[in-house]
């Protein structure tokens, strides 16, 4: 089911609409950099450092991508998943066939978090060729002052992809959770975009401080401790484990809801 | 060997009892016809025999193996299904719809063996020439052949169709039924559904009928159909007939039907057709045709539903 599913999304025109906005973006940043130059310390994370070493695009794009285009892309394939067949029709025949109904989810959730990664690891390779061109492949100088290796930068740069992918995955858990419920992929899909929204949005109201620490965004952005000499960990840690945390509870209730559900579309 | 039973199968919605406790036992190799009007249970029925839907109680069982919706009932691999509408990934063309549910589910021998009957079935349903084109741009009829093109590829011992002449033409139909005959004289069991009698009733050897979630009558399609008492006389002479008719022992004229010339007569005992037509021609009235009346099974149908009193 996981290669019929990814064989299924190649030959979709959303999946390649997404992949281009992914490609376009960290392009966009850069053009955009290349006829004005921004102050010291203006717009997003590495956005003012790119002149110095283009391989600060592809960082700058994984910032900018974060917040709503990478919830938007994770909410869509994942609220797409059980939704999705449920309308066209193909649910019952799927569970029929039978595909098993815990190997239906596990294998939607996975071919969907591969988009994701893909998408991701492709957002960082245009970023990079195109920052590269643009201001050289420099190497890359880290927020602490010292100055990475060529390894070590493109090691940093796939564990930011990774860390950045691993935020999102908890986010598609609770997209098939929602996409089990219902019938609607478009409804599934916003109500999970909903939920990134309101995480960040409770995540920047101060008087909410003590529930920072279990909103699925709070360390969305925490890749950045990657490129500090020596590499901080601590965010990274607690923002992998709220992310374990999320998709241990909404997958385990998709599939049980899923295992006990009727199907009747 | 049987290809389905039930027992005491019954699913509950709310206070309604969609099934009731529905009893069934299918032979292998028969082409059953599982009748009832809208609403009886059929799809639920099959559903359950699918592992789509929990069963409130009872159980089901297919080519021999109980079917439990929480596990993964692996005997429905030798099961091809259409349940209501086809349902299909419309961005695909039909080969790749075939082709993609063939991988999508089951042992490495299983998936090739249905990647390699892909054409086969293709050609079955007379599709060969759209196969590359995206179902979206199917007609309803091209999407109900490939439908049962898709029930095809597993080779199955035993075939569900829940209204499969749904959206076909007039030639669709006859297809459809000539397919359906042909698959069950070459030994698979073929259980279908229909609330359209006479789509059934020419080519099945079981019918049930299903009314409220519960099998109101069983057996081949003539036992079902009882001769009636009600004969059509064709004759040259109708007010003579008519006359002559009245005077005999048990008979009793009808009115006439549809407007035309013929002669209705109920009988009853100890009237008999033959003895009808004896007194006619010893009168000297010419008898073109004298056709005893059978209830079709859409009589009987009718009588055997609306027998059924509604679960309150």
């Amino acid at each position: 089911m996981y290669r019929v599913e990814l064989a299924k999304a190649a030959r979709r025109w959303r999946t390649w609409m997404l992949a281009f906005v992914l490609g376009a973006i960290p392009s966009l940043i850069v053009v955009g950099l290349v006829f004005s130059r921004p102050h010291q310390g203006e717009g997003p994370p590495f956005f003012s450092l790119i002149a110095s070493s283009g391989l600060f695009a592809p960082l700058t794009a994984l910032a900018v991508l974060q917040p709503f285009f990478l919830p938007l892309t994770a909410s869509l394939l994942a609220g797409d998943t059980i939704a999705g067949e449920a309308s066209a029709g193909t649910l019952r025949y799927l569970v029929a066939r039978p595909v098993g109904r815990r190997r239906l989810i596990a294998h939607k959730y996975l071919a969907a978090m591969t988009l994701v990664a893909l998408g991701v690891l492709w957002a960082v390779v245009v970023g990079s060729i195109a920052g590269g061109s643009a201001f050289g492949f420099g190497p890359l100088p880290t927020l602490s002052g010292t100055v990475l290796t060529t390894a070590g930068t493109i090691v940093r740069m796939l564990a930011a992809a990774a860390y950045v992918t691993a935020g999102v995955a908890g986010l598609a858990a609770i997209g098939v959770f929602v996409s089990v419920l219902t019938e609607s992929s478009p409804g599934a899909t916003v109500a999970t975009v909903i939920f990134a929204i309101v995480s960040q949005i409770l995540d920047a109201l101060s008087s909410l401080r003590v529930i920072h620490p279990y909103l699925l965004s709070h360390d969305w952005q925490k890749f950045t401790d990657l490129f500090r000499d020596p590499i901080s960990w601590t965010g990274m840690r607690h923002g992998l484990i709220v992310d374990v945390c999320y998709i241990v509870i909404f997958l385990g209730a998709a599939l049980t809801i899923f295992t006990r559900k009727d199907v009747t579309t | 060997m049987t290809a389905i039973v039930a027992r005491n199968l019954t699913k509950r919605y709310g206070d309604i009892n969609a099934v009731d406790g529905l009893d069934l036992s299918i032979e292998r190799g028969t082409l059953y016809g599982f009748l009832g009007p809208n609403g009886a249970g059929k799809t639920t029925t099959i559903r359950m025999a699918l592992g789509l839907i929990f069963p409130s109680s009872g159980a089901i069982e297919v080519l021999g193996e109980p079917v439990v919706a929480s596990a993964t009932p692996t005997v429905l691999r030798r099961v091809g299904a259409l349940v209501e509408e086809p349902g299909f990934w419309k961005y695909l063309s039909g080969r790749r719809n075939l082709e993609y549910f063939a991988r999508a589910a089951g042992p490495r021998h299983d998936r090739e063996g249905r990647l390699g009957r892909v054409d086969e079935v293709l050609r079955t349903v007379d599709l060969e020439g759209a196969a590359e084109k995206k179902v979206k741009a199917y007609s309803q009829g091209m999407r109900q052949r490939l439908g049962v093109a898709m029930t095809l590829l597993g080779a199955p011992d035993l075939l569900i169709l829940d209204e499969p002449t749904n959206g076909l033409d007039p030639q669709g139909m006859r297809d459809m039924r000539r397919l359906m005959r042909r698959l069950a004289d070459g030994g698979t069991t073929v259980f279908v559904s229909s609330h359209l009698l006479a789509e059934v009733e020419a080519i099945c050897d079981r019918v049930g009928v299903l009314a409220h979630g519960r099998l109101v009558a069983e057996g081949p399609p003539s036992e079902l159909r009882a001769p009636s008492d009600l004969l059509r006389i064709d004759v040259d002479d109708r007010t003579r007939a008519e006359q002559i008719a009245a005077g005999l022992a048990g008979v009793a004229v009808e009115p006439a039907r549809d407007g035309g010339p013929s002669l209705w007569l109920r009988l009853s005992s100890p009237a008999t057709a033959a003895a009808v037509n004896t007194a006619l021609v010893g009168a000297g009235v010419a008898v073109n045709a004298l056709v005893p009346q059978h209830a079709t099974l859409e009589d009987v149908f009718i009588a055997l539903v609306e027998g059924t009193d509604a679960p309150r």
